[in-house]
């Protein structure tokens, strides 16, 4: 039994996270934070402006093959603009979109769900009914009513993009929050004077951190995908605005001849995911005393 | 009892990873003949008894060593034995009970699929024949009405039935050796007498070799012939089990005989001379009433009955009673986490049966509760500085400095270190965390703490360890505790007064030395006739009647509770209060 003293508060204790990650966990933190810096600055990494045509040198290969143009490293699309150029901002647009769908996702779904939870009765057979219709109906077609009635703004996109997980959030809550309310140091909490609103916040939202935390790993990624099909369907990000998934969507056409085109923005989508949930996994460890050190 | 061992086990040694759990443990078990593996929690145990299924390696252990040899003449060793040689001996050569009968019987299956499996794979009997097996499988562990049981599935069978259908299944193919690892553990005494009664007099009947692990050195007294006492995976002592009780030679079973229990050998604490009443209760109760269905009368359950009891300042009042008596739900009652239907509870002068949530809010700080199981009452994700000063923080709001003098304080008065304020409950071992709970019962200074089955998850000389310290905070503190157990031997030696519950009623109430040494109820009468005594030689010759095991469960819903025809005739509000 090794005593856990507190935490010294600064430089120290970035060490101390990166020494208690694996290899695995420490490429992934690196991927992540690289896929963030190049988003974040984009607009000065870019050799090209994302959006400049230039029919002459169409479908151009990456560096180190035959035909590839001067500069244009990665390749470029069916109308001649850079695909590197193009994948930075796509990525820089995906990122952010992503996160604020799952955090809307998160913050909606997490407050209906411990609602239900806690309240029980009405208010969560209404919740839950919710729910259910939510999960009955492929969520695509409530998308396209959303957006066919609002237009496809970016506003609305990110709202729309919020409300596709929600139901997920709520029904782990409601779950979590129902398994946890079961055991006895809620009673306990109870019998020591605690209002349901104390116990709420200081006994059982820490409990369900961990689900939330892997739910929410799990929905940035379903977002990227959803937010590609929006976009192949011609109602998400409008062209030529580019996206990692509107770009891998346009660029299926040319699979054959130019490649490129999808495996760049393939790629980021891997490397994003992959980073995002090993994080997501390795943060829930963190969360949880009783998976660190003893 | 042949000369050649049924079963012999030669320096087994089994590891969990680096931990080592079995260390070069030897012993054997001849026809006809009871070993009891004794031990506390994390002894090896289970681990041994898993490995001479071979189902040690399911559990993530590997026999490191040894030898487990299984028949008198042309032996096989079972640790080197191929999965397939295995799968034909396991239920068949050697069976095994558990100790939860409530999770070890498949739910979804009907009583006559889960005996018929055993029947037909072992002994190839077609459905029929399988069938009539199993009926009279069922009838040598005397379970009436075979034919219908049968048909139920196990949700339908109460506590003690379960664990008889186990038997009958374990035993279906009459094994050469039966393992049962805590089979009476989950049970009630009297359920557990019954229990006993029954694998003994089948013994005689199969004569096979059993070994019966557990820690109960009651239950080691009335049914092993030898005894083998394990600790930390070593083998401390074996002897037979008179000369085990009359004079363990390792200091180990010599501990472990003194943390145990014993009814009848306490001295009884003499009522207290205090007059100041700190809690009383008139009247109180309780129903669960369960919906009907189509066609389905709605049915209620009377948890608790016109209760009504006081307890002084300075007091422990030991309320005793089997599973399903209402003794938790008047305990939750009593701090109206559970509401009470009617009745009334004056806590240190004031009703707080009428109060409203807030106001009732505040009276809590006057009564703390302990909980039985220390591994789920405290928040995991909180340290213990925050888990023991939360009341006080709730009631009178403390700052940070303050509740680190608090954690302190209620640290030294419960005997743990200081600095274990900063750690999470985890890091602490059963008897620590209940310790932990204690603290957080003493942090607002309560008149009452209702300790409900709080020593009962812990292993004997923990639990001695934990009740010692109650006792010595009620005397520095002068609080007055409920004291809830199923144990009366512990509850004997903790209570000043003793009051005795029996479907959602008291029976009998008084103090201890009356109650017990001169029990006036039947029901009083016939539990302490079942609490097994830790000395062999007062071994119970002649068992609880068999008829009292008849039909034990048509009786009340939810109120599970053994009555025999008509031997018991109970009054409705009995004995003097």
């Amino acid at each position: 039994m090794v005593d856990i003293t507190a935490v010294p508060a600064q430089p120290g204790m970035l060490r101390t996270f990166w020494a208690s990650t694996n290899l695995i966990q420490k490429i992934a933190a690196i991927v992540g934070v690289s896929l963030i810096v190049l988003a974040a600055f984009a607009p000065l990494i870019a050799p090209f402006d994302p959006l400049d045509q230039s029919l002459i040198s169409r479908l151009r290969p990456p560096l180190g093959f035959e035909r590839y143009k001067d500069g244009f490293y990665l390749g470029t699309d069916e109308l001649g603009r850079d695909v590197l150029s193009r994948s930075l901002y796509g990525l820089r647009l995906t990122l952010g979109l992503a996160l604020a769908g799952a955090s809307i996702g998160l913050l909606l779904g997490g407050t209906l769900g411990l609602l239900a939870g806690l309240k029980r009765g009405f208010t969560e057979d209404i919740i839950m009914a919710a729910v259910d219709i939510q999960i009955a109906i492929p969520f695509t077609l409530i998308a396209l009513l959303i957006l066919a009635i609002f237009g496809s703004s970016l506003e609305v996109m990110v709202v729309v993009l919020g409300i596709a997980g929600w139901e997920q959030y709520a029904r782990i809550v409601r779950g979590e929050v129902r398994k946890i309310t079961q055991m006895p140091f809620i009673e306990a909490a109870r019998a020591s004077g605690g209002s349901p609103r104390y116990i709420a916040i200081r006994h059982v939202l820490p409990n369900i951190v961990s689900p939330l935390v892997v739910q929410f790993t799990l929905a940035l990624s379903n977002i990227v995908i959803l937010e590609s099909t929006l976009s192949f369907l011609g109602l998400g990000v409008q062209p030529p605005t580019a996206t990692l998934g509107s770009m891998v969507g346009y660029g299926r056409d040319y699979m054959p001849t130019a490649p490129w085109m999808v495996t760049v923005p393939a790629v980021m989508i891997i490397l994003l995911t992959f980073s995002v949930q090993i994080t997501g996994d390795w943060l829930r460890d963190r969360a949880d005393v009783r998976l660190r050190e003893r | 009892m042949s000369d050649r061992p049924v079963l012999s086990v030669e320096r087994l040694s089994v590891s969990f990873g680096r931990h080592q759990a079995v260390k070069s443990l030897s012993f054997n078990i001849g026809a006809g003949e009871t070993l009891a593996l004794v031990g506390e929690s994390g002894s090896g145990k289970s681990a041994t008894a898993l490995s001479v299924l071979r189902l040690i390696e399911r559990e993530g252990g590997r026999i490191t060593d040894g030898a487990i040899r299984l028949g008198s003449d042309d032996p096989v060793d079972l640790t080197t034995l191929p999965e397939q040689a295995l799968q034909k001996l396991r239920g068949n050569r050697i069976s095994m009970i558990f100790q939860e009968p409530m999770t070890s019987l498949n739910p979804v299956m009907r009583i006559d699929e889960q005996l018929c499996e055993v029947l037909r794979r072992h002994q190839r009997l077609n459905r029929v024949d399988a069938l009539k097996a199993a009926e009279r499988a069922l009838e040598q562990v005397r379970i009436p009405e075979p034919a219908r049981r049968l048909r139920q599935y196990p949700h339908e069978l109460s506590g003690g039935l379960r664990q008889r259908v186990m038997i009958a299944i374990a035993l279906a193919c009459r094994p050469d050796v039966l393992i049962a690892d805590e089979p009476t553990t989950a049970l009630d005494v009297t359920t557990q007498a019954e229990v006993l009664a029954l694998l003994k007099s089948l013994q005689a009947e199969l004569g096979m070799a059993v070994l019966f692990i557990t820690h109960d050195m009651g239950v080691v007294a009335e049914i092993a012939d030898r005894v083998a006492v394990l600790r930390h995976g070593v083998m401390e002592e074996t002897a037979s089990v008179e000369a085990l009780f009359a004079a363990p030679r390792s200091e180990y079973a010599r501990q472990l005989m003194a943390a145990t229990p014993k009814l009848g050998q306490a001295t009884p604490r003499p009522p207290v001379e205090s007059n100041e009443v700190v809690l009383s209760v008139r009247g109180l109760a309780r129903s669960f009433s369960q919906a009907g269905g189509f066609l389905k009368p709605k049915t209620v359950a009377h948890a608790v009955k016109d209760v009504s009891f006081e307890i002084r300042a300075g007091e422990t009042l030991g309320l005793v009673g089997e599973s399903g008596c209402g003794k938790s739900t008047l305990s939750r009652s009593l701090m109206r986490l559970i509401e009470p239907d009617g009745g009334e509870v004056i806590l240190a002068g004031r009703n707080i049966t009428a109060l409203d949530q807030t106001a009732l809010r505040a009276e809590r700080s006057k009564v703390q509760m302990v909980f039985q199981d220390p591994f789920a009452s405290l928040n995991p994700r909180l340290n213990v500085r925050d888990l023991i000063t939360e009341p006080a923080y709730l009631h009178s709001g403390l700052n940070a400095a303050a509740r680190e003098a608090l954690a302190a304080d209620l640290l030294d008065k419960v005997g743990l270190d200081r600095d274990a304020a900063r750690r999470f409950p985890h890091q602490f071992s059963g008897g620590q965390r209940q310790r932990l709970c204690i603290a957080r019962a003493l942090s607002v200074s309560p008149k009452v703490i209702l300790a409900d089955e709080a020593v009962s998850a812990l292993d004997v000389s923990t639990a001695d360890r934990v009740t010692r310290l109650m006792c010595e905070i009620q005397e520095s503190l002068g609080i007055a505790f409920l004291f809830i157990s199923h144990d009366i031997a512990v509850v004997e030696r903790m209570s000043h007064r003793i009051a005795v519950m029996y479907r959602g009623e008291i029976v009998e109430i008084g103090p201890t030395e009356q109650v017990l040494r001169a029990p006036a109820h039947p029901y009083t009468q016939r539990l302490l006739s079942a609490v097994p005594r830790p000395d062999p030689k007062a071994r119970r010759r002649a068992p609880v009647p068999e008829a009292q095991i008849a039909d034990l469960d048509n009786n009340a819903a939810g109120i599970g509770m053994l009555v025999s025809g008509g031997q018991l005739d109970l009054p409705g509000a009995a004995a003097g209060v």
